[in-house]
């Protein structure tokens, strides 16, 4: 048994388990309706999330991802009024999270600070920004937005639906897989994440791959804020608030532990989809209060962050009898 | 000097100064194609700086340094692997949390169109690992493997490039004797492919066991090289040591005034812990010095630790005014009437930020509880009483310790267990790093705490100053006693002999 694998072991069973209850209880939860509105609902927060697998998964964290969502919503929704295509707006912003998260990579690696002071510099700048511009919610009105908003493939079983938000989510995980799992930059980032100074030793680029975390993370953050925009058709300074937290519970619940070095991408997107679950099912209910939802969350976190402990223990534990 | 055979590495006239210390000064180093040669000296000699040089982790200030007859310029790490010169440290630096296939190819994985290939790249790690004679699942996290596995996977890593030389940093610290062996093996076969090993130990047996030659250096300084067959243990200990050994026993308590009789406050029968230290023996009564002496490494501060609970024992017993106990926090032997003195001040012991009132009652108020305050005018009372009792050179109690010398620091932390009343104290080094005058005092002060009736067990890696206040000497080996010398035997001598016999 590879014990790094136990976690993402946990995490399927978990949303499989959500699913199980969710068919039993209630009539029509096992439908493909259900499972692409949970796509669609959830795309943003994943593609957040993916992006943070990367951060923690390099032993940082990046707590401006709500910030720079709401950020990217509310410029794109000024420069569409502006009359710029969204997708021209886009690739502007995609460059710029891209170079805020080198920037902030550099600052975090060459003069050692915590990237959690680091990037919660970035998370009050971007939010009191995007107020700068405007305090008010900015519509998005353009053909290209209606297109992508009525955008939908049909599953070949049943009423349900694949939605631009879910093709963007799915393209952004193939991308992100094949960097994690095909590429030195991915192996560098696990061996970072496990023991930073043992990897510099042997050889890996640490600030190379530090920057490019925070750049790759950025730019992830940027298309989730871009996803958001079109979701929602419109940019709000106040959007997105504490979606970061929603990410690194994702990543969490996903089996990536939080001191880095062991974690799965695929893992993430479960872990975003058992939030959205969760959410699904008291929704369903209709008693229960929405802040339950929070509570389910906050349970299972911590479920998680345990059962991780002890895994841990097991993988590090030296002279293990697993021996040769 | 023979011309036959021409050397892989010569570096002379090596010299390299840190801030405030020579590390290196004028040292040369020769080592020849495919032999094991051992790298030896006490803390601070220089190994370790002198390796760096070689590795490129450090830049000599002076001296050369040849390769294969050709002059050359180590600037990085990398420069020295790109060279041939690959290094496997005492502490493993590989990733735990990696796969051994993942920390065995790590920035050289094979591609496939730019992509990595994993499955290549797990049958390159197979492949180098079998040419140790080591098959293990490479898929497996590094950390699930015994620290001898991850040693050898280091030591896979570092052959797998056109490797010249290879540096191992005192690869045998954590291994236990079977584990030894197989490292050993491993050596022999590497040897015989023509690369040499700079072998960085403190295990005199090992030194013996597995070099061919042996170079040591003393204080920075290069004190001597030759084949293994022609430096006997007696001199190479003396080498190492650096002291003329002569019969002069210094200033001795006479015989009479030890107590041979009477109950052992502590008494330690086969005492050790699984890879950690063997066995040492001995029993330890009030009004008497133990001291604890042999070559670093050798199970000195193990034995201190052990004895105060900082590590706990697994082998042999402890009885404790002749009744067993099992010690399993330092918590319980403070309980006990146990104080301990580390060997690091700064690292385990004194709180520099704290005044030296506040460091002296901390082991009293942590003995009485966090509920139970040492009152104000108590803590003024004690720390005054202590300042004139041991000397110790401070305006007044309120100081920082951070500003006192090291002298005056070692002994708040002599006061610090002093005032919670100690039956036992145990020092580990209480000498290093001070100045001579206040090597004698610190001297003179254990013998008249001794005088007032408190057993002390002292481990020093200055034979001097152990002869001159023990009663009774334990001299270690290899992690386990080897000798105990009592009363008017104890010479420098004797415990050199000690040492040096296997």
């Amino acid at each position: 048994m590879r014990e790094r694998r136990l976690p993402i072991l946990a995490t399927i069973v978990v949303f499989l388990l959500l699913y199980a209850i969710g068919g039993f209880y209630f009539n029509n939860f096992l439908t493909t309706r259900v499972f692409g509105n949970l796509l669609t609902d959830n795309a943003f927060v994943i593609i957040a999330a993916i992006g943070m697998t990367f951060v923690i998964l390099s032993g940082g964290i990046d707590l401006s991802v709500g910030s720079m969502i709401a950020f990217v919503g509310i410029v794109m929704a000024v420069l569409v009024r502006d009359g710029w295509h969204p997708l021209t707006a886009a690739l502007v912003l995609i460059v710029f999270g891209f170079l805020l998260g080198a920037l902030m990579g550099y600052i975090i690696d060459a003069f050692e600070i915590q990237p959690f002071i680091v990037t919660l510099t970035s998370m009050f700048m971007l939010r009191g920004l995007s107020a700068v511009i405007s305090q008010d919610s900015v519509p998005i009105n353009h053909p290209f937005a209606e297109a992508f908003g009525s955008f939908r493939i049909p599953f070949p079983i049943g009423k349900g639906w694949l939605s631009a938000e879910a093709l963007v989510m799915i393209a952004c995980l193939i991308v992100a897989l094949i960097i994690a799992h095909r590429t030195r930059f991915g192996a560098n980032v696990y061996a970072i994440g496990g023991d930073a100074q043992s990897a510099l030793l042997l050889g890996v680029p640490v600030r190379k791959t530090v920057v490019g975390v925070y750049a790759l993370n950025g730019v992830f953050a940027v298309v989730a804020g871009i996803v958001y925009a079109l979701y929602t058709s419109s940019g709000y300074p106040l959007a997105a608030v504490g979606v970061e937290l929603d990410a690194i519970a994702a990543v969490v619940i996903g089996g990536t532990l939080l001191t880095g070095g062991v974690g799965l991408v695929i893992g993430t997107v479960f872990g975003g989809l058992i939030q959205g679950l969760i959410q699904t099912l008291i929704i369903f209910d209709g008693t229960l209060d929405s802040w339950w939802i929070r509570i389910v969350i906050g349970g299972l976190l911590f479920v998680f962050i345990v059962l991780q402990k002890g895994i841990m223990r097991s993988v590090t534990a030296l002279g293990s009898q697993g021996a040769a | 000097m023979t011309q036959e055979i021409e050397p892989r590495v010569t570096m002379r006239g090596i010299c390299k100064a840190f801030p405030g210390v020579k590390a290196l000064e004028d040292v040369e180093f020769t080592l020849h194609p495919g032999e094991v040669h051992a790298l030896l000296g006490e803390n601070g000699a220089g190994k370790s700086t002198l390796v760096k040089v070689m590795t490129g982790v450090y830049q000599c200030d002076a001296g050369t340094v040849t390769l294969d007859g050709k002059e050359v310029h180590i600037s990085s790490p990398a420069a020295a692997q790109d060279l041939g010169i690959n290094t496997v440290y005492q502490e493993v630096n590989l990733v735990p949390t990696l796969s051994v296939a993942e920390n065995l190819m790590i920035e050289r994985q094979s591609s496939v169109f730019g992509f990595i290939s994993w499955k290549k790249t797990r049958e390159r790690a197979r492949a180098s690992l079998a040419r140790l004679g080591l098959d293990i699942d490479v898929g497996r996290s590094l950390g699930s493997y015994s620290l001898a596995v991850q040693q050898l996977v280091a030591i896979a890593r570092a052959l797998d490039r056109e490797t010249k030389v290879l540096v191992l940093d005192e690869p045998t610290a954590s291994l236990d004797a079977h584990e030894v062996e197989t490292l050993f093996g491993v050596l022999r076969d590497i040897k015989a492919r023509g690369i040499s090993i700079v072998f960085i130990t403190h295990f005199i047996d090992q030194v013996y066991a597995i070099s061919d030659r042996i170079t040591v250096l003393r204080n920075g300084r290069f004190v001597g090289t030759g084949p293994v067959a022609e430096v006997p243990r007696m001199r190479l200990v003396t080498m190492m040591l650096g002291r003329q050994v002569e019969g002069h026993t210094g200033d001795r308590p006479s015989p009479d005034t030890i107590k041979m009789e009477g109950e052992a406050l502590v008494s330690a029968k086969a005492l050790g812990k699984s890879r950690y230290l063997k066995s040492v023996d001995f029993d330890l009564r009030a009004g008497e010095v133990v001291g604890l002496a042999g070559l670093l490494g050798s199970g000195r501060t193990e034995t201190a630790k052990l004895i105060f609970g900082a590590e706990r024992a697994d082998l042999g017993e402890i009885r404790i005014d002749g009744q067993p106990v099992s010690l399993r926090t330092p918590k319980q032997a403070i309980n006990l009437g146990f104080g301990f003195c580390p060997e690091d001040r700064k690292h385990d012991g004194l709180i520099l930020d704290l005044t030296v009132r506040e460091n002296i009652v901390l082991a009293l108020q942590s003995k009485q509880g966090i509920f139970r305050r040492v009152g104000e005018a108590e803590q003024n009372r004690l720390a005054d009483e202590m300042i004139k009792a041991l000397g110790i050179a401070t305006p007044d109690a309120e100081k920082r310790v951070g500003q006192l010398s090291g002298g005056n620091q070692q002994k708040v932390i002599l006061a610090r267990w002093l005032v919670a009343k100690p039956r036992l104290l145990i020092l580990d080094e209480p000498t290093r790093g001070i100045d001579i005058g206040a090597h004698a005092e610190i001297v003179a002060l254990i013998r008249k705490l001794c005088a007032e009736g408190l057993a002390l067990l002292v481990a020093s890696s200055e034979l001097e100053e152990i002869v001159a206040f023990s009663h009774r000497v334990l001299v270690m080996r290899d992690r386990e006693k080897v000798k105990e010398i009592v009363g008017q035997d104890i010479t420098q001598a004797a415990i050199v002999e000690a040492i040096a016999n296997s």
